[in-house]
């Protein structure tokens, strides 16, 4: 190994350590069970809606795994997925021996599991799990929520304190542990989306908090926050979520933007086009989440001057997120291009992503709104931002940065086939949506009308494609780690630049004992 | 199996109908059709100029993903290593980053002007020749015709399909899910007002075809407006998740001519009439159990089972709450019980129905109590209470 290993092993290894390795492995795991787990509840979800009528769940039950799914997929899934790779690579990428706060880093991991055991267990409570949706809108939150709300809000304030102690970390890593030489400037794009997402989450975590607070307050100590007969307002609590949430799904895939922004020039053997204009851009969008947040609410019943402002701010997303695009696609120009795994799914993450930034644009029109506003239409388009933005860019990381990992390389050919089920699957799965969403289908219905029968169908089979393709995923994963043919090349890919590649293969356990030189 | 094939075989051709469905707009009117691609235009001015937004922003994002893509799939497929290509070193361009910075935003100034002049007609909720609030509860909505006399029409719309189709016991009907036991009428050509709320969480009041969609929010009353062009019924659904049934809260609004309208709404007046007459009005025993039937078996013989004997709520037969105080059953029926399955029926049932049934209540299965509920004490309940 060249390096000294774990000073424990056995479980305690886990339990203790502060390596930001393990932690980052740790994360890794821990946000794949849990994108099992929430894919499972979509599975129900979709079942049910394969025909009209109920067969499989009552209705109950249905808003339960809409609730659940949500929740598990954005705070279980692809938050810590994110996280993950940012305890593996951030010290790699930067030449730092590890994260700035590795106890604390400890803990920001070890509070994800039992608060995610609580919250399935509310499951098998009585009164079931939360109903009201993952943006669970006062006062079916509150007024009529089940008892197991409390959980959900303890729950919420456990998630939120992880992701803000995650995200401490990683800005004092960046800010204080670059190599001699690493300007702000040269930082690699993957560390800079980060660093502007941890500070997206510094921000917004608490408005979250502050929400789950009230909330509580309102239930269980007689306030009324968010009770107009009590002299508050419902929709407050829908200012303050959203004011959290809108960030929220930046938060989710800038970090993504980060990853592609890695590999494509990797296997476009050509340098990132415009790195200069992508900072800006990121950093603009960044802001630009903090003053859009009630595109959300077009239909709450605003004045006039407040719908066009929130209209107007965010049709302007789309040009720094344009930018990016256009940067990416540039990059592809006249490289000399390969399509392993990471780069098909980095280019179906372009071709997606920015299908789902079209209908972006389509939703940021307030009287389109109108229409498309709690419809399929919506499911289609954040399911295309969430899923192809940030799981395949998810997949690209893990097949990417896997051989560095564990020094084995994967199996190209399942991973090639990885790709192609997932990405039929995946628009089987929800173009069909924005038909449904088009023709009126609202979203969180258990059972729908005839006419909605046949592309309810269609999306059924695909969710089963799509969440068939990850069992090969696991499969091909684990496989490399057990099995896989040994690398120990430094530079696994032909055009890969950066830190992290100048290290042995497998990665040792403590790198950069002396901080490389960046010239 | 014939079924089965024939679903197949439409699976198939729905790219194809993908086109034609872009190319033949208009004839979706009255319901969303089988395989329908896109959003209906509807039968509003307001409807169209927003169909004719959306289209438009449509087609612009066609183009753009035809160039973006085209470029992207042109170095996919011409700049591969395979063919033995030498990578280019450029990796940056002040003018064409500015290009495409200057240009969106271009295209975002052409998208505004459209989308703010629809938007301002949306917010024009001036001279309206009708207004009509609509509040939502769960699950169903309640409509009230506001009429300046003060001889408000009033009425609940509940979801008529059975739970036998939903439960697949029988065939659904053609309109399964979007089908209320009463309309909300409205006349043709005419400006219509909507005043939404709620009484108890935030539903959405949303027909695609009146080009409506305004949440309905407990305590706060949001406005909405809507002048259909063209009679006919037209459906719509609660559009924001308001607990268990929110799937089962459709909107039936049948438009129709002026004459139909009025006779319709002087129907409904003249039964409110008869309704205050019947009033100060006291009822036998005979009298109160022949109306209440009808209302029991309608309201209450879901859940309480036909004979009282229970089912999903507690049996009527014996029942402490129908065989006890008559201001507790009163309090139960009006009121409902909070955080169970018992809603309350005192703004759904009219105060001679609802006197009526409670004597219906207390004197069958055998409860035999001998006490009439007169429609005066109902009213006197609700106004001491």
């Amino acid at each position: 190994m060249g390096a000294h290993g774990p000073a424990t092993t056995g479980l305690m290894r886990w339990v203790t350590t502060t390596n930001h390795k393990d932690i980052g492995t740790m994360y890794l795991w821990f946000s794949f069970a849990m994108f099992i787990m929430g894919g499972a509840f979509a599975m129900i979800i979709r079942a049910e809606l394969f025909q009209p009528g109920l067969q499989i769940v009552e209705p109950e039950f249905f808003n339960q795994m809409t609730t659940m799914h949500g929740l598990v997929m954005v705070f279980g899934a692809i938050m810590p997925s994110f996280v993950g790779l940012a305890n593996w690579l951030i010290p790699m990428m930067i030449g730092a021996p590890d994260m700035a706060l590795p106890r604390m880093n400890n803990l920001s991991f070890w509070i994800l599991p039992p608060t995610f055991l609580l919250l399935a267990s509310t499951l098998f409570m009585e009164g079931g799990a939360p109903n009201f949706g993952w943006t669970f809108y006062a006062p079916l939150s509150t007024t009529y929520a089940p008892d197991t709300v409390t959980f959900f809000i303890f729950g919420v304030h456990l998630m939120g304190l992880s992701s803000i102690m995650g995200s401490i970390n990683i800005i004092a890593t960046v800010v204080n542990l670059r190599a001699p030489g690493m300007t702000y400037m040269k930082m690699p794009m993957f560390v800079w989306t980060w660093l502007i997402t941890a500070f997206l989450l510094v921000a917004v975590m608490p408005v979250l908090a502050g929400a789950v607070t009230m909330m509580l307050m309102d239930v269980h100590f007689g306030t009324s926050f968010f009770s107009a007969a009590g002299g508050g307002d419902p929709v407050l609590f829908q200012h303050i979520f959203w004011f959290f949430g809108h960030p929220e799904v930046y938060i989710i895939i800038l970090p993504a933007f980060g990853v592609v922004s890695q590999i494509i020039p990797t296997f476009a053997r050509k340098p990132l086009f415009g790195y200069d204009s992508m900072v800006y851009a990121t950093a603009s969008i960044a802001f630009l989440s903090f003053i859009v947040w009630a595109h959300h609410m077009y239909t709450v019943g605003m004045p006039i001057a407040g719908e066009l402002f929130f209209m107007y701010a965010t049709m302007l997303i789309a040009v720094p997120t344009g930018v990016k695009v256009f940067n990416w696609i540039t990059t592809m120009w006249q490289g000399a291009m390969t399509f392993e795994t990471p780069m098909l799914f980095c280019i179906g993450f372009v071709f997606l992503f920015t299908v789902g930034g079209f209908t972006g644009v389509m939703l940021s029109l307030a009287p389109v709104d109108f229409q498309y506003h709690d419809s399929y239409f919506v499911v289609a388009h954040f399911h295309y931002v969430m899923v192809a933005g940030a799981v395949f860019s998810m997949s690209a990381a893990v097949y990417y940065w896997l051989p560095k990992w564990c020094g084995r390389m994967y199996n190209e050919n399942m991973g090639k086939a990885h790709f192609w089920i997932s990405f039929i699957g995946f628009n089987l799965t929800f173009f069909p949506q924005h038909f449904l969403g088009l023709a009126g289908m609202p979203r969180r219905i258990p059972d729908y009308a005839l006419q909605f029968t046949d592309f309810n169908t269609m999306s059924s089979i695909g969710a089963f494609i799509y969440g068939a393709s990850q069992i090969l995923f696991l499969f091909n994963v684990v496989r490399t780690i057990t099995s896989g043919e040994k690398t120990s090349e430094e530079k696994t890919w032909e055009g890969a630049e950066g830190l992290e590649w100048t290290v042995a293969t497998p990665a040792p356990y403590h790198t950069f004992s002396t901080p490389p030189e960046v010239k | 199996m014939h079924l089965r094939a024939k679903r197949l075989y439409k699976l198939a051709l729905s790219p194809v109908l993908l086109l034609l469905s872009f190319l033949s707009t208009g004839a979706w009117a009255e319901e969303a059709q089988r395989w329908q691609m896109n959003m209906s235009p509807g039968v509003t001015e307001v409807g169209a100029e927003i169909y004719g937004l959306h289209m438009i922003v449509f087609w612009i994002c066609v183009v753009i993903g035809i160039v973006t893509f085209g470029a992207m799939f042109y170095s996919v497929f011409a700049h591969r290593k395979s063919k033995g290509v030498k990578p280019a070193t450029f990796h940056e361009s002040t003018a064409i980053e500015i290009a495409w910075t200057v240009v969106p935003f271009i295209i975002l100034i052409v998208m505004a002007f459209p989308a703010t002049t629809t938007l301002l007609k949306v917010y024009d909720f001036e001279d309206s020749d009708l207004d009509i609030l609509v509040t939502g509860y769960q699950w169903k909505w309640k409509y009230e015709y506001i009429d300046e006399a003060g001889d408000n029409v009033v009425f609940f719309s509940n979801l008529r399909t059975g739970k036998t189709e939903i439960y697949n016991e029988d065939d659904k009907g053609e309109h399964y899910l979007l089908e209320v036991d009463e309309p909300l009428v409205l006349p043709v050509n005419k400006k219509v007002r909507f005043l939404v709320t709620a009484n108890d969480v935030i539903h959405a009041w949303w027909v695609p075809a009146l080009a409506v969609k305004k949440d309905a929010i407990p305590g706060f009353i949001n406005e909405a407006w809507s002048r259909p062009l063209e009679t006919g019924v037209y459906r719509g659904q609660c559009a924001e998740l308001c607990g268990r049934d929110h799937g089962y809260m459709p909107i039936v609004v049948n438009v129709v001519e002026e004459d139909e309208y009025n006779a319709w709404l002087a129907d409904k007046k003249s039964k409110a009439a008869e309704i205050k007459a019947l009033m100060d009005k006291q009822f036998t025993l005979d009298e109160q159990m022949a109306a209440g039937k009808p209302v029991y078996d309608q309201y209450c013989a879901a859940c309480h089972g036909l004979n009282g004997e229970g089912g999903v709520g507690k049996a009527i037969a014996g029942s402490p709450i129908a065989t006890g105080e008559m201001a507790k059953h009163l309090d139960v029926s009006i009121n409902g019980v909070p955080g169970s399955a018992m809603q309350a029926f005192g703004a759904q049932l009219n105060d001679v129905d609802m006197a009526a049934v409670v004597t219906y209540q207390r004197n069958a299965f055998g409860n035999n109590m001998g006490d009439i509920v007169q429609p005066i004490d109902v009213y006197n309940f609700k106004q001491g209470q």
